[in-house]
């Protein structure tokens, strides 16, 4: 926070500060805002494997295998299954909020519901994305 | 006071020093808002595009990611994507980071990655794409 020390105003009264985060019981709108950031910063990153991938491909058969030798290995399949479901939660949670920017879904049980259906569609297009990707590579490799 | 224009509230040397509001925040908010619905279509055409070239050769892989309509939806995304992601990390620094000599390195710093990460992306697909 900017500024957490109280100047005293003239009258030697320190001058009142807006309460933040910290105070407030964690609701899951709340929380799902959090995560939309944090998958947007981990997405950040995520687009260093987008480039690397591309960067490879263009330079040639033996830059591109150790990509792939990469992606085969267990590390690499957690860092791509958490980037598919960052970016799919991410833009999830994009749509959401451009539905509130249009006003709607802002009603208490609206805006709940839409969450939720951000972090159950997040996690369920993950697991089918997932499904066609080995199915597309004939089987778990 | 001289040289103050009428419904200023700041002084002259407020605005000299640059304190206050930049009064650009809505150009970003609403290009963060086209960026973020122009990378919904393209962000499933990426996961379509990735899903199709998994387990291929790299022959095939560069013959997929060079044809003009792969290699052109892949320019969007990527494009759409750097600028969007620096809007959004930059939006994050003014947000948490206080000390001004870190701040601005940060916001520098920013603006290197998104536009090395575009720049090199968008390179590597026009060449394979050009390569073909």
């Amino acid at each position: 926070m900017a500024e957490l020390k109280a100047e005293p105003t003239a009258g030697g009264r320190p001058r009142p500060i807006s309460p933040h985060l910290q105070i407030y019981r964690p609701m899951l709108t709340m929380v799902m805002s959090i995560v939309h950031r944090i998958t947007g910063a981990a997405l950040y990153f995520g687009t260093l494997l987008l480039a690397w991938w591309l960067i490879s491909a263009a330079s040639g058969p033996n830059a591109y295998a150790n990509v792939e030798w990469f992606m085969d290995t267990l590390v690499g399949r957690v860092v791509l299954f958490g980037y598919t479901w960052s970016l799919l939660h991410h833009t999830l949670g994009g749509i959401r909020h451009l539905i509130w920017d249009t006003l709607h879904g802002l009603e208490p049980a609206d805006r709940e519901m839409l969450t939720v259906a951000t972090l159950v569609g997040s996690i369920a297009l993950t697991v089918v994305v997932w499904v066609i990707g080995y199915l597309a590579m004939g089987g778990p490799r | 006071m001289i040289g103050q224009r009428p419904n200023e509230m700041r002084t002259a040397a407020r605005r000299v020093r640059g304190l206050g509001a930049a009064r650009s925040g809505t150009k970003d908010f609403w290009h963060q808002r086209v960026t973020s619905v122009a990378g919904i279509p393209l962000t499933i055409a990426l996961i379509v595009i990735v899903i199709a070239l998994l387990g291929r050769s790299h022959a095939a892989v560069v013959q997929i990611l060079g044809s003009p309509l792969v290699a052109i939806i892949m320019l969007l995304f990527i494009l759409n994507t750097a600028y969007h992601m620096w809007i959004g990390m930059q939006e994050i620094i003014l947000d948490y980071l206080h000390d001004d000599k870190f701040k601005f390195l940060s916001l520098l710093a920013n603006t290197f990655f998104c536009i090395a990460v575009g720049l090199a992306s968008a390179f590597a697909i026009l060449k394979i794409s050009f390569g073909v």
